[in-house]
């Protein structure tokens, strides 16, 4: 069981925002779905550490890609060549 | 063949589309020259609006194209439009659209399925011949099932995900979607081809005309597939569908599959926490609306995420968040891989004594607008879908006739790369109901 407190805390860790409204709303469908999921608590077996596959690699070519003005092109948030985001510090 | 060159007719009676295309080229040359093709609209498409019908990427317009969109133009496929879609991907219904519910063409009460259910309208109503969808857990084969069209999940690794914009990588496919099986065969075969930018391609074309001879064909029917929550209704005329092809020369072997007790289970732990991950890169600095530079970081990101995400990504995200949380990853993330695992050795085994296995795409016909409000209820019609992702085979969705006037689907899965049995099977089925 999570309570209201836990999916607070879970949304802080997920940068994802809530309401106090939204939490009461959330916290008993999570309780529902948890419920479900414990059926996982009585699955026998472990997922394999490795698998019979290998890595596919190709040498490390340039190629043409975006322009600085392309990548910027869907934020008008833009200084000097550079995005602009909020304060972190 | 339905893919014979013709106009594409913007009137949307459906809310299929999301956004249209006035002037797509149709003077290409190449296996769809002229055809009018839809994309879904969370495939990028260079130039042409593209959000995943989501609020969070509003007005965002991608610098380029999928790989998938760079083939289709390679072949002459003129691209008409973007289909709705459930927001990211995350739903059965396509009712989590921030732009509104797209609505099935056989009962505009009754949802299309999803969450490619603006591509599945858009072709059952005429407007086109085909299009690409996505299927991370059924989302091609379900609406296909609802709106009476035939759908492939490829195989992992078949088709590139390049320019696909993530929701559960290790889970997700771009595939074809047509009104017959040959039309999803030949756009199949466009979609297929190796990737350096998507390092899980495999080099393995596909070149195939279907193939309508099933004799000997062995079809393995897992009962599971008709277990509880499957509508008899929709069971009865599944078999219906099966005894058909046993007409056609097919061998019937009836089976179990018993990690499908855990599967459905399995698929939301991970496809929610693959989601957590994925959608952390929506915080409103790169595309979409912006958020406010003046708030400090956690406070921009989390109101910006708050206003723009609808309820069921916030509700998977956190779900994903908490199944990779400190103390509860053994208990949900590491189980769900190892019942993953469960899954894939049951149709390794399977496939050893069966060449395809069969049952229903869904087990109900198309959900009445608004009917599944409660969310756990919407993930457990996805237990019949979810199988084939989890271990990466190829599935498709073929019409097998109807229960209370609506379509119902048969689902085909097959052995890794052997998407050419589970098209020949189809087409097999199609062309002996049409017979």
């Amino acid at each position: 069981m999570v309570s209201e407190r836990d999916v607070e805390h879970i949304a802080e860790l997920a940068d994802i925002g809530i309401t106090k409204d939204e939490l009461g709303e959330f916290t008993p469908q999570f309780n529902e779905i948890l419920e479900y999921f414990d059926l996982l608590d009585s699955v026998e077996g472990t997922s394999p550490a490795t698998r019979d596959l290998t890595n596919i690699f190709r040498d490390d070519t340039v190629v043409p890609g975006l322009s600085a003005d392309e990548a910027l092109a869907n934020t008008p948030e833009k200084e000097d060549g550079f995005f602009k985001a909020p304060r972190v510090m | 063949m339905a893919s014979q060159v013709c106009r594409f007719d913007p009137e949307d009676n459906y809310n299929a589309f999301l956004k249209t295309v006035g002037k797509a080229p149709y003077e290409g040359t190449g296996k769809l020259a002229g055809i009018p093709v839809a994309v879904k609209d969370n495939i990028s498409t260079k130039g042409i609006t593209t959000t995943c019908g989501s609020k969070i990427l509003g007005g965002y317009v991608p610098p380029f194209d999928a790989f998938v969109v760079e083939l289709l133009k390679k072949e002459g496929a003129a691209i008409v439009g973007k289909t709705n879609m459930d927001e990211f991907g995350m739903g059965t219904t396509t009712e989590n659209s921030a732009f509104g519910p797209t609505l099935n063409p056989c009962d505009t009460g009754r949802v299309p399925g999803g969450s490619s259910g603006g591509s599945a309208a858009a072709i059952a109503a005429g407007m086109v011949p085909m299009a690409l969808g996505t299927d991370t857990g059924g989302s091609i084969r379900c609406p296909s099932a609802f709106c009476g069209i035939v759908g492939l999940k490829p195989t992992y690794g078949r088709v590139s995900r390049y320019g696909l914009i993530a929701y559960a990588n290790s889970l997700e496919q771009i595939g074809p979607m047509a009104g017959n099986v040959t039309d999803v065969s030949t756009l199949m075969g466009v979609l297929c081809a190796c990737d350096s930018r998507d390092s899980t391609t495999y080099d393995r074309p596909y070149c195939h005309t279907p193939d309508i001879n099933v004799r000997g064909t062995r079809i393995g029917v897992p009962e599971e597939f008709f277990g509880k929550g499957v509508d008899p209704k929709v069971a009865s005329v599944v078999w219906d569908g099966i005894s058909l092809l046993e007409r056609l020369g097919a061998e019937i072997v009836t089976c179990r599959m018993p990690s499908m007790s855990s599967a459905l289970a399995a698929y939301y732990v991970t496809c929610t926490s693959e989601a957590s991950s994925n959608l952390a890169r929506f915080d409103g600095v790169r595309y979409g609306p912006t958020s406010d530079t003046k708030k400090q970081w956690h406070e921009s990101f989390q109101d910006h995420r708050r206003e723009l995400f609808g309820k069921e990504v916030r509700r998977r995200i956190m779900l994903g968040t908490f199944a990779l949380s400190s103390g509860y990853y053994g208990k949900y993330y590491a189980k769900a891989q190892a019942a993953r695992q469960n899954v894939k050795a049951d149709f390794d085994r399977l496939f050893r004594q069966v060449d395809v296995i069969a049952g229903p795409t869904m087990p109900t016909i198309a959900f009445k607008l608004g009917e599944k409000s409660d969310p756990l209820s919407m993930y457990l019609s996805d237990i019949l879908t979810v199988p084939a992702n989890l271990a990466g085979v190829p599935a498709i969705s073929v019409p097998c006739g109807r229960v209370d006037d609506m379509p119902v689907g048969l689902q085909i899965m097959g052995r890794h790369f052997e998407d050419e049995k589970v098209v020949d099977v189809a087409y097999a089925f199609e062309q002996g109901v049409s017979a």
